[in-house]
């Protein structure tokens, strides 16, 4: 638990540091680590239990007790097909931004600001 | 049933759309159809809010807290129902304010989906939901942001897109963070949690990560630096669209947090909001005053006014005495009030100036003040309607913005909080300033070259400019009864018993059972 909640904090940091750089590609990339991080956050803090799914057995009504908790996974895979849409058109976007204004420089994306 | 009408009817209109590819026509006809029937789903939610009370559905037959819940208050019917406003005026202009080209490729399923999502987000009762609804906002309106791919509009789309994306990362980690915490998403279920856990500090913190995503997305100080750069970009009706809503999903998620779910250091939270509304409104407004062009003007007084709606949220928390008050200050009743009535005005008077922006860029084809003027001897009609649109903004006397103006700061007034109100009266004439620059600028002085072929379609764009001007004047006219409905919506989301009382119905929620006052529009 403890490594999963590094990685955690991990996956912020990188994608943060990524955020700030100057190169389009590596926006990209932090924008798409900071998803993960999110992702990992919401299943790691719902303590799922190793060998132990929420299985209901024949006969019974509710899962045995302990079990992992399943809405976590539902949360994840929502944001996971949410975050796979918007990762594919933010690629589409640096592409054609690259090739519009010829230069993947963060720096020179300034003709919009105030 | 009611309360899913909202969503269902323009995703499944964008279907409808989707199918209809490259038949321009029939889509146009969908769009506004579709518009037109939110407006009366609309009206008939919030009739049925203001007299049989609050409304509620589980989805999948999941009860609450279980399923997902739809709530629909007076505030998020208010909200539902000038979204299908802005949706109608937006969908007719659409068909003499853009091209052709633009419809062929999705125009209207992009548009009808973002409707359906902003309408989602407004009467969801659950966090993830809300979440999901963002996404699906932001998903649409980048398409729309970027169709067509002009150069500005990409550059413009990356800072937009950027900044959007980093809000719904922090939104969906304190949405895990509070799952982990209660066990439960669920906005009712998480009022009542929260507030038996007895730790203050800790829901509070829970609560951080979420004010801070709503507040990137309300374009409030610091992070607003997204919208100015991005808004100016697209054809003008989207940028109307945009205007009239994005911005005000953050506001209306950030009243609904604040008073129902993490109530438990209103205090704490009451100087944060104040601080960041006066921030905002001095830095949106002098953004405003070193623009040159009418939209980027515009987008810069967005900022500047959401200013205005947190500082009621602001003085209204700032009013609550700490715990579940038995009876509410009057002062913060009358403050959320003025927010309400400020995002009512400020949602219509908003897309109505953008509209006017972009019937000026299609007569003379550039939104530039250096390149125009004397309009108001070539479009006099035009003319009228923007300075009434103008000065309802700026808050002339019996306009609109005007009483909005009047009840956040007789709020603060009795609060005691002069510096706010202080700043509010130096902004407002700023703002003044603004429209009267754009005023003499555009409309006065010598008629520049005339474009020698004004696109077709003029009645198209002029119809909804007309159509949210007398909005504008029938919120001015009937600011009483606009005022009354605020008061009771301000008190609906301020003791908001009743909310819970309808979502999860059962002994559990034992306060009092409230009756908030319906108080209706006539």
């Amino acid at each position: 638990m403890l490594m999963m909640a590094v990685s955690v904090g991990l996956l912020f940091a990188t994608g943060a540091y990524m955020l700030m750089r100057r190169s389009l590609v590596k926006l990209v990339v932090g924008l798409v680590l900071l998803g993960q991080a999110a992702n990992l956050l919401i299943y790691v803090a719902s303590r799922p239990l190793r060998g132990r799914p929420p299985l209901v057995e024949p006969g019974a009504s509710l899962p045995p007790d302990p079990h992992s908790d399943p809405l976590a996974s539902a949360l994840v895979l929502t944001a996971i097909v949410i975050s796979f849409g918007i990762a594919s058109y933010t690629i589409v976007l640096i592409k054609r931004a690259y090739e519009d204004v010829g230069t993947a420089d963060l720096k020179e994306f300034t003709t919009t600001d105030c | 049933m009611l309360v899913t009408l909202p969503i269902l009817v323009p995703l499944l209109a964008c279907a409808a759309c989707l199918a209809l590819w490259g038949r321009v026509r029939a889509q146009q006809v969908v769009a506004v159809a579709t518009a037109a029937l939110m407006v009366v789903v609309g009206v008939t939610l919030l009739h049925a809010v203001l007299t049989q009370g609050i409304q509620a559905a589980a989805l999948g037959g999941w009860a609450a807290p279980y399923g997902v819940a739809l709530v629909a208050d007076p505030l998020g019917a208010v909200m539902v129902l000038l979204t299908a406003i802005v949706g109608l005026a937006v969908a007719v202009f659409s068909i003499g304010g853009t091209t052709e080209a633009r419809w062929a490729n999705g125009h209207a399923a992009l548009m009808l989906a973002m409707l359906g999502a902003i309408s989602g987000a407004f009467v969801s009762g659950d966090l993830f939901n809300i979440y999901v609804w963002f996404e699906l906002m932001l998903l649409s309106s980048f398409v729309l942001l970027t169709l067509g791919g002009e150069r500005a509009q990409l550059e413009g789309a990356i800072k937009y897109v950027t900044l959007n994306l980093l809000s719904s990362m922090v939104f969906l980690a304190g949405v895990g963070l509070v799952y982990a915490s209660t066990g439960t998403l669920n906005l009712a279920d998480l009022a009542i949690r929260l507030d038996a856990m007895d730790d203050a500090q800790r829901a509070t913190a829970l609560g951080a990560p979420l004010l801070v995503a709503f507040a990137i997305k309300a374009a409030a100080f610091p992070l607003y630096f997204w919208l100015p750069a991005s808004y100016h970009t697209p054809p003008p009706v989207v940028s109307a669209l945009f205007a009239g809503l994005l911005t005000k999903v953050g506001v209306y998620t950030l009243i609904r947090v604040t008073t129902l779910v993490f109530d438990q250091e209103r205090a704490l939270l009451a100087d944060a909001v104040l601080l960041t509304a006066g921030l905002t409104m001095v830095s949106g407004v002098l953004g405003a005053m070193s623009q040159n062009d009418i939209r980027r003007i515009l987008s810069f007084h967005i900022v500047s006014q959401i200013g205005y709606m947190l500082m009621g949220l602001g003085i209204a928390l700032h009013a609550m005495p700490p715990g579940d008050p038995a009876v509410l200050p009057e002062t913060a009743v009358l403050a959320l009030s003025g927010a309400v009535f400020y995002i009512i005005h400020h949602i219509v008077v908003k897309t109505n100036l953008f509209l006017i922006a972009g019937a000026i860029q299609a007569e003379r084809g550039t939104g530039d003040l250096e390149r125009l003027g004397g309009m108001a001897r070539t479009h006099p009609v035009l003319a009228g309607l923007f300075l009434f649109s103008a000065l309802s903004l700026a808050g002339i006397p019996i306009l609109s913005g005007f009483w909005a103006k009047v009840i956040l700061v007789r709020a603060g007034l009795e609060e005691g909080t002069y510096l706010i109100v202080g700043v509010s009266l130096a902004v407002s004439l700023l703002t003044l300033f603004s429209m009267m620059k754009i005023w003499t600028r555009a409309f006065w002085g010598e008629p520049a070259e005339p474009r020698a072929t004004p696109s077709a379609g003029a009645w198209a764009r002029l119809v909804p400019i007309w159509f949210l001007a007398s909005i504008t004047l029938a919120i001015a006219l009937g600011a009483p009864w606009v005022y009354e409905f605020a008061t009771s919506a301000a008190q609906a989301a301020l003791l908001p018993d009743a909310y819970i009382e309808t979502v999860l119905p059962g002994p559990e929620v034992g306060v009092q059972p409230a009756t908030p006052e319906t108080g209706g529009r006539p």
